[in-house]
C-alpha cells in the first residue's frame, strides 16, 4: 500500500479493546500524522493516549480498523518499520543502572548503528541534548530533565522518521520542558513527524495539531486555534474585586449565562454560554468589579467542548463546622532544613500560614517541595529548624495535634482492595469516630461527594476522578481545621479538577486552612499565597499576582504563572 | 467508647478486610496449607520402603534361603536381586539400583549348624548412608529373628518401646511440625509484606499523618496475623486428627495460648524486616533470608540435637525452633506448660527485642 | 556487516547490558554470592542426621553391681550423656519435657537374669521419644549395641563366650557413614534452585515494571534475543555460585570429591538450565517481581527441599508422590551430585540424571519461549 497522501501515519476507524474490560480503550479513532508538525495527543490519564501510541509503534494489535505508518502496517511489518519509528515510552525507557553512554551504545547497537556514522550520531546527539559532560553518569542519577533528553536521544538513534513520545513532559520542570520543545521543533524542521502525548492542556497549545482524547474517544481534532475560536469573545476576566476571588467566583457562577469559571490571580476568569451575556454583578459580586474580554486558552475551549461545568458551589460548606475567623497563624516554620548527606533537600524554609488561607508550595519535581511538605505534616523529621502546626510541634505531641489535620496524598492513598464504604469506615475510625458520629459523618460525605452508588465497589477499581473524591472525603470525615494536599489533582481531567477546587473553596469558606503542593502552574492561581521552591530554597513568596508582578519585564508585560516561575527560578540561579 | 479502642478496632477491621477480602492473598494463605498437608506427611519420611536389595548367596544352604525368604516379605524391600559375582554387585550399587548388598559366604549354613556362625557381609551405598543404615537395621532384625539351632538362648533381653509414636511413623512427627511451619510463612508475609505494600501505595504516610501511632499500627498488623495463624493451625490440627488419625494428646487452649507468643515473635520479626525495607520486593527477600535458615534450623528437617553445640545455642534466637518443640510437645506428648516454659519465655524475648527494634527503626526512618 | 554478524553483535550487546546491570545491582550479587555461602554453611553445620550425643536416662530399679556396671558402661559410651534416676515416672516427665530422648529402665531382677540367658520376662526396658523418630531409632540401635557389648564383656570376665550371628558392614563411598557427606552435595540443589529461580524471577519482571521492556520491544528485539540475553549472563552467574558451592563443600566442609571437574560442571550447567528456565517462565508469565518471587518460592524451594530425595528417600514415598517427583529437576541433580562427589563419574547414573535435567531445562525454556511475546499483550 503506497499512500499518495503526504501523511506519515493514517488511522481510520481504529478500535482497541482489552479482554475483561467492558469499555474499549479506544473507539472509532481517525487520525493523520503529518511530517513537519507536532501532533499532540491530549487527554487525562486513562483517556487512551498510551494505547494509541503503542498501536502506532506496533506493540499492540488493533481489534479492528486500519492503521498504517509510512505506508506499512505496524502489526505485520514490525521489523521493516523498526528503524523508521522512534518510540519513547513513559519513564523514557532508560536503564537507570547504566551510564548515559552505555544507554546510548545499547540502543545504537540494537538499531544497527556502527562505525563512522555511529560516532557522528553520538557527537551530534550529545551536543544537541547537552549531555556530553555527563556521559559517564548513571542514568538513574540524572535529573528528570536530563533523563528525558537522554530518552529522546536514544529514540533518535537510527534517524527515525516518525517520533512517538509518551508523556515526555511528566516530572520535568518548566525550564527543561521548554528546552525539550525547542529540540522537538528543530526535529520537525528536518521533516519528521512527531506525536507528543500529554495530560497538560497548556502543552497542547504548543502543538500544531491537537487530538483531544477522552475515555477512548476523540473529542476534537484540529489546530489549537480552532478550539480557541470556539470560545473567542466568550472569555472574560472579572477584576477589581473587593472580596476574595473565590467568593466572587462562587457568586459569579450563579449567573445562568456562565458555563465555567476559575480563579486567576486576584480576578476570576469566566466563560459565557454561547449567545448569552454575563451579568455577574447581579449575582452579588462587588459593584466596582469590571468585566473585560480576554484571550482564550486551550483549556477554555476544552471546557466548552464538554459543555461547561455545571456548578461552582459545593455542599461541603454546609457539611463542615465553622472555624473561628481569628486570623491566627496556624502553620509556622522557622528555617526548616532537611539534609540527606551532602544534599540539602530543603534549605532554611520559613513559612507562616494564616487560618482560612490557601497556601501553595510550587516547584518542579525534586525541588524540595515534597520534603518541605512532609516536614510540615510530621512525616519527615527536620535536620534543623522548627515547624509548628495548630500551635504544636508535631514531633512532640503527635496524636492530638494530628486529630486536627486532614491529609490527602498524590496517589490518593486509599486501600485499593477495600470498598468505598470500608475505606470511609476505616479513616473515620482512625480519627476515633464511632457509632452514630461515624455514621453521620459518612452519610454527609457520601451525599456531598455523591458516592452513594459506589459504596460497595473496591476503591482500586474506581476511575481516577472518583478516587480523588473518595480520598478527599476520607480526609475530611473528622472535620479537620487544617488540610494538607500533596499534588491532589495530578493526572485528572480539567472538569474533575474544577470540581475538586470547588470543594476546597467550600471548606476554606468555613475557615479551614489549606496547604497544597502542585506542579501545575495554573493551579497555583487558586492559592491565596504561593511559596516558590527551587533547589531546596524558598525563592519567593506572595500572592500569584505578586509573583507575576515580580517577573514582569518590558519584554514580558503580562507573564503567565509559568513564565513568572521560569523568570524567578532563572533569576535565583 | 474510648478513642484508643475505636482506633484499634478500625485498624484491626481494616487489616482483616485487606487480608481476607483479597482473593489472591486468600489463595496464597490457604493453598499452601492444603497442599502441604496433603503432600508433606507422605513425602517427608525417613523410613525406608520399596527399596531394592542385592543378595550374593554363595552358600545356597537352608539358613540363607530362610533368611532371604523373610527379607522378601518386608515392605522395606520390594525387590530382591540375586547376583552371582562381586563385580555384578558392585555394579548394581554404583548405579544405585540397590541400596545394599548382603553376601552369605560359601560355608554359612554349615557354620550356623556348627554353632559358630560366620558373619554375613553387608555393603551399603554411602551416598544414601542414612537410608542404608536404616535398611540395615531392618536386616538385622530379620536376621536375628531366624532361629539358629546352636544359639545359646536369648541374649540380654531388651525391649524397646517408643512413646508418643509407637511405630516411629514419620507423619506423626511431620503434622505437628507443619503447624509451626505453615503459620510461620503466612504470619511473616501478612506482617512484613503488608507494611511494605502500604509504604509503596502511600497509605502508610496516610496512617502516619493520622493520630494513629506506630505502636497502634503494629498491633493492628499483629491481630490479623494471629487470626490467620489460628485458622491455619486449626485446619492442620483437624487434618491431623481426622485425616491422619493422629490423636491430639495435650491441651488445645494451651496450644492456642502459646501460639499468641509465637505469633508475637513472628510479628516482631516481620515488622523488623518491613521497617528496614523500602519495597515489597526487598521485604520479600528479607522474609526469605529469614525463613530459609529459620526453617532449616528448626528441627523440622533434621533434629536440633544433632547440631554442633554452638549452633544449638544459636537456635535459641530462632522462633520456629521453639514453636516446633511446643507444638510437638503439646500435640504428641501432652506436655505441661512447665515442660516448655523456657521456649515460651524465649519467644516472648524475641518478640520484645524485634518488636521494639522495629518500632525504633520505624520511628527513626521518619527522620 | 553481514546479517549473521549483526545478529551476534546485537545479542552480545544485550548480554553486556544484562551483565552491567548484574554487576551494579547489589541485590543480584547478594542473591548469587552471599546467599549461597550462608545457606551452604547452614546446611553444613546444621543439617545433620547423625546424632552425636544424646541424653539418655537410666532408671536403676536394681542397684546391685551388675546394674551399676551396665549404667557405667552406658555412661562411658561417647554416644550417650547419661542421666541417672531411680523413679520411672519421674524419668517419664523428663522425656515428655524433652530433657532426655529416651530412658532405659533396669528392672530390679536384672542382676539375676542378666547373664543367665534363661528365658523369661526381659529385665531391660528402653523407652524412646517417638516424637523424634530418627533420634528414637538411633537411641534404640545404640542402646542395643551397648548392652550387647557390655554383656559380652561380662561373660568374658566369667570365662564364657557368647556366640551370635554378626553382620559385617562396609559402607562404600562414605565409610564413616557421615550424613553430611551426602546431605551437603544434595543441599547444593536447594541452593541452586533458589538462586536460579530468584535471580531470573526478578529480572524479566523488572524490565516490565521499569518500562524498559517497551523500549526494547520497540527497538525490535526478537523473542530469541530477549530470552537468550536473559539466560546467558545469569547462566554464567549461576555457574559462579555453583563453583562457590562445590568449592565450599569440598574444601571448607571436607566432603570427599571423587568425580571429575568436567562431570560436576556438566551437572551444574544442566541443572542451571532448568532452574533458570523455571524462574524465567514464572517471571514471563506473571510479569510482576513480587508475584514471580513468591511463586518461585512455592514452585522451586519447597519441592526442592521435600521432593528431591535430598533428605527424604523418594522410594519410600507413596506412588502418586513419586510420580510428582519425576518432574522436579532437583531430584536428578541430587542423585548426580551425590554420585559425582562420593562415587565418582558413574556414567550410567549420570546419564540418566542428565536426561532428566535436559528435559526439564528444554521444557521450561521452551515454554518460556512460547510465552514470550513481541507485543505488549
Amino acid at each position: 500500500m503506497n499512500s499518495p497522501s503526504p501523511a506519515f501515519a493514517h488511522v481510520s476507524g481504529l478500535r482497541k479493546s482489552f479482554p475483561g474490560e467492558a469499555k474499549p480503550a479506544l473507539a472509532d479513532i481517525n487520525l493523520q500524522v503529518l511530517p513537519g508538525v507536532v501532533t499532540g495527543l491530549v487527554g487525562p490519564d486513562g483517556a487512551g493516549k498510551t494505547t494509541l501510541l503503542r498501536l502506532l509503534a506496533g506493540l499492540l494489535v488493533p481489534t479492528s480498523g486500519e492503521l498504517s505508518v509510512l505506508g506499512l502496517s505496524p502489526t505485520h511489518d514490525t521489523d521493516a518499520l523498526r528503524d523508521s519509528i522512534g518510540y519513547m515510552p513513559q519513564k523514557f525507557g532508560l536503564y537507570e543502572d547504566l551510564s548515559v553512554m552505555e544507554n546510548l551504545a545499547l540502543y545504537a547497537d540494537l538499531k544497527g548503528l556502527f562505525g563512522q556514522q555511529r560516532a557522528e550520531t553520538f557527537e551530534r546527539l550529545l551536543a544537541f541534548t547537552d549531555l556530553a559532560r555527563f556521559t559517564d553518569r548513571l542514568a538513574g542519577r540524572l535529573s528528570g530533565g536530563m533523563k528525558q533528553k537522554l530518552g529522546l536521544a536514544c529514540t533518535l538513534l537510527g534517524t527515525p522518521r516518525v517520533l512517538l513520545l509518551d508523556e515526555p513532559g511528566v516530572g520535568v520542570d518548566p525550564v527543561s520542558r521548554r528546552e525539550l520543545w525547542r529540540m522537538v521543533h528543530e526535529l520537525i524542521a528536518g521533516g519528521i513527524a512527531v506525536v507528543w502525548s500529554t495530560a497538560y492542556l497548556d502543552e497542547a497549545e504548543a502543538c500544531d495539531h491537537v487530538v483531544l482524547l477522552n475515555e477512548g474517544e476523540i473529542l476534537f481534532s484540529g489546530a489549537p486555534s480552532e478550539l480557541h475560536d470556539r470560545v473567542r469573545g466568550r472569555v472574560f476576566l472579572l477584576t477589581n474585586l473587593e472580596e476574595q476571588p473565590r467568593i466572587a467566583l462562587k457568586n459569579a457562577r450563579r449567573d445562568p449565562a456562565s458555563m465555567d469559571g476559575v480563579v486567576q490571580g486576584r480576578g476570576v476568569r469566566l466563560i459565557a454560554k454561547p449567545d448569552a451575556e454575563l451579568h455577574p454583578l447581579e449575582f452579588g459580586v462587588s459593584a466596582h468589579a469590571t468585566l473585560n474580554a480576554t484571550r482564550p486558552r486551550f483549556e477554555d475551549g476544552f471546557i466548552d467542548l464538554l459543555g461547561g461545568v455545571p456548578s461552582a458551589e459545593s455542599e461541603l460548606a454546609n457539611a463542615v463546622a465553622q472555624h473561628p475567623d481569628d486570623g491566627a497563624i496556624v502553620i509556622r516554620t522557622h528555617q526548616l532544613t532537611k539534609q540527606y548527606g551532602d544534599f540539602k533537600a530543603a534549605d532554611e524554609i520559613s513559612v507562616a500560614v494564616k487560618r482560612g488561607e490557601v497556601f501553595g508550595l510550587l516547584g518542579p519535581n525534586g525541588a524540595g517541595k515534597s520534603t518541605t511538605f512532609k516536614m510540615l505534616c510530621g512525616l519527615v523529621v527536620p535536620t534543623s529548624g522548627d515547624a509548628e502546626v495548630a500551635g504544636v510541634d508535631l514531633r512532640s505531641s503527635a496524636s492530638e495535634a494530628r486529630q486536627r489535620l486532614g491529609y490527602m496524598a498524590q496517589k490518593f492513598s486509599l486501600y485499593a482492595n477495600l470498598s468505598v464504604r470500608q475505606n470511609l469506615e476505616f479513616f473515620g475510625g482512625a480519627y476515633a469516630l464511632s457509632g452514630k458520629r461515624l455514621k453521620l459523618a459518612i452519610e454527609r460525605m457520601v451525599s456531598v461527594f455523591e458516592l452513594g452508588p459506589l459504596l460497595k465497589r473496591a476503591a482500586g477499581d474506581l476511575p481516577l476522578g472518583h478516587k480523588q473524591r473518595l480520598a478527599l472525603a476520607c480526609s475530611l470525615l473528622h472535620g479537620p481545621e487544617i488540610l494538607f494536599l500533596d499534588e491532589p489533582t495530578s493526572g485528572v481531567d480539567p472538569l474533575t479538577r474544577r470540581e475538586f477546587w470547588t470543594h476546597i473553596n467550600g471548606v476554606v469558606e468555613r475557615g479551614v486552612t489549606v496547604l497544597v503542593t502542585t506542579h501545575f502552574m495554573d493551579e497555583a492561581e487558586y492559592c491565596d499565597r504561593i511559596g516558590l521552591i527551587s533547589r531546596g530554597k524558598m525563592i519567593a513568596t506572595g500572592t500569584p499576582d505578586d509573583l507575576k508582578a515580580k517577573a514582569t519585564t518590558p519584554e514580558q508585560p503580562d507573564p503567565t504563572m509559568e513564565e513568572a516561575f521560569i523568570a524567578l527560578v532563572t533569576e535565583a540561579a | 467508647m474510648n478513642a484508643l479502642l475505636v482506633r484499634l478496632r478500625a485498624l484491626i477491621i481494616k487489616e482483616l478486610r485487606a487480608v481476607l477480602g483479597d482473593k489472591q492473598s486468600l489463595r496464597l494463605l490457604t493453598m499452601p496449607v492444603i497442599l502441604q498437608l496433603l503432600v508433606f506427611p507422605f513425602a517427608a519420611t525417613l523410613e525406608v520402603k520399596n527399596n531394592s536389595i542385592a543378595i550374593f548367596d554363595q552358600d545356597q544352604g537352608p539358613t540363607s534361603a530362610e533368611m532371604i525368604q523373610r527379607l522378601s516379605e518386608t515392605p522395606a524391600f520390594t525387590k530382591i536381586v540375586q547376583v552371582h559375582s562381586e563385580a555384578e554387585a558392585r555394579d548394581l550399587v554404583n548405579r544405585q539400583n540397590v541400596l545394599l548388598v548382603l553376601r552369605f559366604g560359601p560355608n554359612f549354613s554349615k557354620s550356623v549348624k556348627a554353632g559358630s556362625p560366620e558373619p554375613i557381609q553387608a555393603v551399603l551405598d554411602g551416598r544414601r548412608s542414612n537410608s542404608a543404615q536404616i535398611a540395615l537395621a531392618y536386616v538385622q532384625q530379620i536376621v536375628g529373628s531366624v532361629p539358629l539351632d546352636a544359639q545359646p538362648g536369648p541374649t540380654a533381653a531388651l525391649i524397646v518401646r517408643n512413646w508418643y509414636n509407637p511405630n516411629l511413623e514419620y507423619f506423626r512427627f511431620i503434622v505437628p511440625s507443619l503447624v509451626a511451619m505453615i503459620t510461620t510463612l503466612s504470619a511473616l508475609i501478612v506482617t512484613a509484606m503488608s507494611v511494605a505494600r502500604e509504604r509503596e501505595q502511600g497509605t502508610l504516610d496516610q496512617l502516619m499523618v493520622s493520630p494513629l501511632t506506630p505502636s497502634m499500627i503494629f498491633v493492628g498488623k499483629a491481630v490479623p496475623a494471629l487470626i490467620v495463624a489460628m485458622i491455619q493451625a486449626t485446619i492442620i490440627i483437624l487434618g491431623g486428627v481426622y485425616g491422619y488419625g493422629i490423636e491430639f494428646q495435650g491441651s488445645l487452649p494451651l496450644l492456642y495460648a502459646c501460639m499468641v507468643a509465637y505469633v508475637a515473635a513472628l510479628v516482631g520479626v516481620g515488622l523488623f524486616i518491613s521497617s528496614v525495607c523500602a519495597t515489597q520486593q526487598q521485604a520479600f527477600l528479607g522474609v526469605f533470608f529469614f525463613v530459609m535458615p529459620a526453617i532449616l534450623l528448626s528441627g523440622y528437617v533434621t533434629p536440633v540435637d544433632n547440631m554442633p553445640h554452638w549452633l544449638q545455642t544459636a537456635t535459641w534466637a530462632n522462633p520456629v525452633r521453639h514453636f516446633v518443640e511446643i507444638t510437638k510437645g503439646i500435640y504428641l506428648k501432652d506436655a505441661h506448660f512447665a515442660d516448655f516454659s523456657r521456649n515460651v519465655w524465649a519467644l516472648l524475648c524475641i518478640a520484645a527485642v524485634t518488636g521494639l527494634t522495629a518500632l525504633g527503626v520505624f520511628r527513626r526512618r521518619l527522620g | 556487516m553481514n546479517a549473521f554478524a549483526y545478529r551476534v553483535k546485537r545479542l552480545w550487546t544485550l548480554c553486556r547490558k544484562e551483565t552491567l546491570q548484574i554487576i551494579r545491582d547489589p541485590s543480584t550479587l547478594l542473591i548469587s554470592i552471599v546467599f549461597p555461602g550462608i545457606l551452604l554453611f547452614i546446611f553444613g553445620a546444621g543439617i545433620n542426621l547423625d546424632s552425636s550425643t544424646v541424653t539418655l536416662g537410666v532408671v536403676l530399679e536394681d542397684t546391685r553391681p551388675q546394674a551399676i556396671s551396665l549404667a557405667e558402661s552406658l555412661a562411658n559410651s561417647p554416644t550417650f550423656h547419661v542421666k541417672t534416676g531411680f523413679d520411672a515416672k519421674q524419668m517419664g516427665d523428663e522425656l515428655r519435657a524433652g530433657r532426655v530422648r529416651g530412658f532405659l529402665i533396669v528392672r530390679n531382677d536384672f542382676s539375676e537374669r542378666a547373664l543367665r540367658q534363661s528365658p523369661g520376662t526381659p529385665s531391660l526396658l528402653l523407652v524412646a521419644d517417638g516424637s523424634e523418630p530418627n533420634t528414637a531409632s538411633f537411641v534404640a540401635a545404640h542402646v542395643r549395641g551397648a548392652v550387647a557389648v557390655w554383656q559380652r564383656e561380662e561373660l568374658k570376665r566369667q570365662g564364657r563366650e557368647l556366640k551370635g550371628l554378626d553382620i559385617e558392614t562396609r559402607t562404600w563411598f562414605n565409610p564413616s557413614a557421615e550424613s553430611r557427606n551426602f546431605l551437603l552435595p544434595g543441599s547444593i540443589s536447594i541452593v541452586m534452585t533458589v538462586v536460579g529461580a530468584l535471580l531470573t524471577a526478578l529480572v524479566v519482571a523488572r524490565e516490565w515494571e521499569r518500562g524498559t521492556m517497551e523500549a526494547l520491544l520497540a527497538a525490535g528485539v526478537s523473542r530469541f534475543e530477549l530470552l537468550a540475553s536473559k539466560v546467558i549472563p545469569y547462566f554464567v552467574l549461576g555457574l559462579i555460585s555453583f563453583v562457590i558451592c562445590v568449592g565450599l563443600t569440598r574444601y571448607a566442609f571436607h566432603v570427599p570429591f571423587r568425580g571429575s571437574f568436567a562431570a560436576v560442571m556438566l551437572v551444574g550447567a544442566l541443572f542451571l538450565g532448568s532452574a533458570l528456565g523455571l524462574g524465567l517462565l514464572l517471571s514471563t508469565v506473571l510479569k510482576s517481581q513480587f508475584n514471580a518471587a513468591q511463586a518461585a518460592l512455592n514452585a522451586a524451594f519447597l519441592p526442592a527441599l521435600m521432593l528431591s530425595g535430598f533428605v527424604f528417600e523418594i522410594s519410600s514415598m507413596p506412588a502418586p508422590i513419586r510420580a510428582v517427583t519425576t518432574i522436579v529437576p532437583a531430584r536428578y541433580f541430587v542423585v548426580a551430585m551425590q554420585t559425582v562427589f562420593q562415587a565418582g563419574d558413574v556414567w550410567p547414573v549420570l546419564i540418566r540424571a542428565f536426561e532428566g535435567m535436559s528435559l526439564a531445562a528444554l521444557g521450561f525454556l521452551g515454554l518460556t519461549f512460547l510465552k514470550t511475546r513481541r507485543r505488549l499483550e
